[in-house]
C-alpha cells in the first residue's frame, strides 16, 4: 500500500544566536552588520555561527501507510517535538521533504487559541476554526463536543471562569471531534485528572479504530505500545529504529535502562544523596525489563556510603502508566555500611499482583518508617521502569482495561450459596 | 502471541464492567484511495514564494473568527464599551480645537476647525490603532503561532480589519456632526469607499511590515508609540496641506495618510480634489504593500522559532 505520510531525510538546523537569546535585537544586528558588512549579500549567514546551531533533526526517513498508528519515542531532546512540529508545519524542515496524502490535524496541545473573555459556546467555534474546521462542520458536531465535555449548563459563561477540569473538557471535545485523514497529536494526555485522562484514551482508541492515520509522540511508553501499531524511535535528532511498536517500545526501555547511571542524577530531588547513595537500580530479571504478569519483581541496588551508618532500610514506590503510585513498601530488614563502601542488595516483591501494563518505580535508603516517621538520606524517582506482561505460565489475562485500575485482586472466592426464594 | 491489553471499555462505567464484556470489534480502515499528488509537501523554503491567495481563500473562516474575537473581546470589562471607538477621536478634536483652532487660530477656510479636525481624525485612529495593534498581533499571537499551522498573513490582517468597526463606529458620529454642520452631501462621496480602501491598504501594508519586523526585533514595540505621534503631524489632520510650502508638498504626499485625509475632507465636504495627492498615496499604498507581503512571506517560514 502506499504511504499516505512520507518523511525523507527531513533534518532541522537551530541557530542559537551569538547572544544566547532566541530573538535578537536591533542592535545586535547593526552590531554584527558593520562588523561583517558583506555578509548578507554573500549569502552566508550560517559561517560565522556555525558552531552555535545544532541538528534538533537529521536525515529522519520514514513513511507511514494509512490507517496506521504511529509512536514517536524517544527521550527529552531527542527531536520527537521538532519533528512534530516541522510535521503540523509549525516550522519548516531545514533539508528534506514530507509528504503528506490527506487532510492534517495537529493537536499539539488542547485548546489553542481559546479565549478567556469568549464563552463557552464561542470558543467552540473560534478554536474549532483554528484547529481547520469549517463553520458547517461545526455547527453539525456543537452538540457532539458539547455532550462530550459535559459543560451544556455553562455554555454561555466566559470560559475564564470555567474551572480548569471544565476548560481542558471543552478543549479536548473541540479537538476530539476534529475529522482529519492525517492526525497527529502531541501529549494531550498530559492533561487533567485521571478520570479525564481515560476518557482521553478511549476517544483516542475510538479515533484508532475508526482507521484514521494517527502520528502520537509521547514520553509514556505504556501508551504507545497499548495504542500504536508501529514506533518509530529518535535518538539525538536521528532514527534509531523503527518497526512494530512492542519491540521498539522494548528496545527504548533496554537502552534507557543501560543509560541509568547518568539518569540517576537527574532523577534525585536536591538535598539527597549527600551522604549515601544509590549508584544503580536494576532489575534482576533476565529478560530485560519486562516482567510476566503474578511474577515477583526483583531489584538490584547498589549503593554507596560516605559515613558509616546502621539501621538503613530500604523504601519503595510503584507507579502506574498516568503517574498514580500503586503501592509502596519499607523494608523490615535493616543493612549497615561502611564508609566508602559499595554494597549491592536484592529486593524481592513476591505478593504483588500488578495488572499488566508499564510502570515505574522509586526508591530511598532511610531509617524508621513503620512507627516513626520516616527520614530519607537518598532518593530516586522513576527508574528501573517495567513492564507487566499480560501471560505467564500459569495465568493469562489479555484483556485488561487500564480503567480497572493497576492491582488485580487474586485468589478470590465466588461460592453459591444456595437457592434464594423469590 | 502477546495480545495486549484492550483500551475498549474507557469512562466512567467501566470499572463496572465485567473482565470477559466484549469490546467492539475493531472496525474496517475506512480509507478512501489516495490522491496521486500529496496535499502538502514540506520543504526548506525558497527566498521568494508568491503569495498562495488560494490558501488564504481557504482560511477565509479563521479570518472571519480572529476578526470576530478583536471585536467582541476589545471592550469586554469596560463601562463605556463600543463607546471608546467614538470617544477617542471625539476627545482629540476638543484637544485640538482648543490648541490649534482657538489659540493658534489655524486657517482652515470656510471649514469650522472642531469639523476640519474630526474628518481627519476619524481616519487617522483608524490607523494609528490598526498600524499599532496588528503590529503587535504576531507576538501576541504566540500561543497560536507555536502551535499550529494556518497563514500567519490571518493574524495582521484580521487585526486591521477588526479596527475598521471601530472605524464604522466613529464615521457613524462624523455623519451626526456633519449634519450638526449643516453640511450637505455631494458626488464627491462616491470616492469614499476608494479612500476608506486605500486607508486600510496602507495601514495593512504598514502593520504587516512591522508585525513580521516586531517578531525578531521587539523594538518595534517601543519605537511605535512614538512614531506613531510623529507621523500625526505628517498627516494633514492638523494642518491642512495648503498650510506646507507648495515646493515641499510632495513630500507631506508621499505619506499616503496625508493623500487620504485630504481626500476625506474632499469627499465629505465637498471640497475639490487633489488627484495628484491620491495618485501619490496609491502608488505608496501598492509598494508598501508589494513590499511588506515579500517581507512577511520571507521571514513567515521562521516565525514560529524566534517568537
Amino acid at each position: 500500500m502506499r504511504p499516505i505520510v512520507r518523511v525523507e531525510n527531513v533534518g532541522k538546523l537551530y541557530q542559537l544566536g551569538s547572544s544566547g537569546a532566541a530573538y535578537g535585537t536591533l542592535r545586535d544586528t547593526l552590531a554584527e552588520a558593520v562588523r561583517s558588512p558583506f555578509s548578507r549579500w554573500r549569502g552566508d549567514a550560517g559561517a560565522a555561527t556555525s558552531e552555535q546551531s545544532f541538528w534538533a533533526l537529521r536525515g529522519v526517513s520514514f513513511d507511514v501507510r494509512p490507517g496506521e498508528i504511529v509512536g514517536i519515542i524517544g527521550r527529552n531532546g531527542a527531536g520527537k517535538s521538532t519533528l512534530l512540529k516541522i510535521l503540523s508545519r509549525i516550522t519548516e524542515p531545514t533539508t528534506g521533504r514530507i509528504e503528506l496524502y490527506g487532510r492534517v490535524g495537529s493537536l499539539l496541545e488542547v485548546g489553542t487559541g481559546f479565549h478567556p473573555e469568549l464563552s463557552g459556546r464561542e470558543n467552540v467555534f473560534l478554536n474549532g476554526a483554528i484547529l481547520g474546521m469549517g463553520r458547517d462542520e461545526i455547527e453539525k458536531k456543537f452538540d457532539e463536543i458539547v455532550a462530550f465535555a459535559e459543560i451544556e449548563k455553562f455554555l454561555d459563561t466566559p470560559v475564564k471562569r470555567y474551572s480548569s477540569g471544565m476548560y481542558i473538557r471543552l478543549a479536548f471535545a473541540v479537538a476530539a471531534h476534529l475529522e482529519s485523514e492525517i492526525m497527529i497529536v502531541d501529549e494531550v494526555l498530559a492533561v487533567g485528572d485521571a478520570q479525564f485522562q481515560e476518557k482521553c484514551l478511549g476517544k483516542m482508541g475510538e479515533i484508532a479504530r475508526g482507521g484514521r492515520t494517527v502520528l502520537l509522540v509521547s514520553h509514556n511508553v505504556g501508551i504507545v505500545s497499548s495504542l500504536c501499531t508501529r514506533a518509530v524511535y529518535l535518538a539525538d535528532g536521528q532514527l534509531r529504529s523503527e518497526g512494530p511498536a512492542e519491540k521498539i517500545v522494548g528496545e527504548y526501555l533496554s537502552e534507557a535502562l543501560e543509560s541509568k547511571v547518568h539518569d540517576l542524577e537527574r532523577l534525585r530531588p536536591a538535598g539527597m544523596g549527600e551522604r549515601v547513595k544509590f549508584l544503580d537500580i536494576s532489575l534482576a530479571s533476565t529478560e530485560g525489563s519486562h516482567v510476566e504478569v503474578g511474577r515477583p519483581l526483583e531489584f538490584l541496588l547498589t549503593i554507596r556510603s560516605e559515613d558509616d551508618m546502621r539501621g538503613l532500610s530500604i523504601g519503595a514506590s510503584i507507579f502506574n502508566v498516568v503517574g498514580a503510585c500503586v503501592g509502596s513498601l519499607i523494608t523490615r530488614e535493616e543493612f549497615s555500611v561502611r564508609a566508602g563502601e559499595v554494597v549491592c542488595l536484592r529486593l524481592k516483591v513476591s505478593a504483588l499482583s500488578l495488572a499488566p501494563g508499564s510502570y515505574y518505580s522509586g526508591f530511598s535508603i532511610g531509617r524508621g518508617g513503620h512507627e516513626v516517621r520516616r527520614a530519607d538520606l537518598d532518593a530516586v524517582l522513576g527508574v528501573p521502569s517495567f513492564q507487566v506482561l499480560p501471560i505467564s505460565d500459569n495465568y493469562l489475562f489479555t484483556n485488561w482495561q487500564l480503567g480497572w485500575g493497576s492491582v488485580i485482586f487474586k485468589d478470590t472466592l465466588l461460592t453459591v450459596v444456595g437457592d434464594v426464594e423469590v | 502471541m502477546l495480545t495486549k491489553p484492550g483500551i475498549d471499555a474507557l469512562g466512567p462505567n467501566a470499572a463496572s464492567a465485567p473482565p470477559d464484556a466484549s469490546p467492539t470489534p475493531p472496525a474496517l480502515p475506512r480509507y478512501e484511495a489516495l490522491p496521486d499528488a500529496p496535499l502538502v509537501t514540506i520543504e526548506p523554503g525558497k527566498s521568494w514564494s508568491a503569495l498562495d491567495l488560494r490558501e488564504l481563500w481557504d482560511y477565509r473562516e479563521l479570518l472571519y473568527f480572529l476578526i470576530w474575537r478583536d471585536v467582541k473581546v476589545r471592550y469586554k470589562q469596560t463601562v463605556l464599551g463600543a463607546a471608546w471607538a467614538v470617544l477617542q477621536p471625539l476627545f482629540m478634536m476638543a484637544l485640538f480645537s482648543l490648541l490649534f483652532g482657538r489659540v493658534a487660530g489655524i486657517d482652515t477656510g470656510a471649514v469650522p476647525y472642531p469639523l476640519f479636525a474630526f474628518v481627519g481624525l476619524v481616519p487617522w485612529t483608524f490607523f494609528a490603532n490598526a498600524v499599532t495593534t496588528s503590529s503587535n498581533s504576531l507576538v501576541s499571537s504566540t500561543h497560536l503561532i507555536s502551535k499550529v499551522y494556518f497563514p500567519r498573513l490571518l493574524v495582521p490582517a484580521g487585526a486591521v480589519a477588526a479596527c475598521l468597526f471601530d472605524f464604522a463606529l466613529s464615521f457613524l458620529a462624523l455623519l451626526g456632526m456633519l449634519v450638526y454642520y449643516r453640511v450637505s452631501p455631494t458626488a464627491n462621496l462616491l470616492m469614499l469607499p476608494a479612500l476608506v480602501a486605500l486607508m486600510a491598504g496602507f495601514a495593512l501594508g504598514v502593520g504587516m511590515w512591522l508585525s513580521s519586523l516586531n517578531v525578531k526585533y521587539r523594538d518595534v514595540r517601543f519605537v511605535l508609540p512614538f512614531l506613531i505621534q510623529l507621523w500625526l503631524f505628517a498627516s494633514s489632520v492638523i494642518l491642512p496641506s495648503s498650510a506646507v510650502p507648495e515646493r515641499l508638498r510632495w513630500l507631506l504626499y508621499l505619506n499616503p495618510m496625508s493623500g487620504v485625509v485630504e481626500g476625506f475632507r474632499s469627499a465629505l465636504l465637498g471640497l475639490p480634489f487633489d488627484w495628484r495627492a491620491i495618485g501619490v498615496a496609491a502608488t505608496a499604498t501598492a509598494v508598501v504593500l508589494v513590499y511588506a507581503a515579500y517581507s512577511f512571506r520571507r521571514t513567515e517560514r521562521s516565525f514560529a522559532d524566534i517568537i
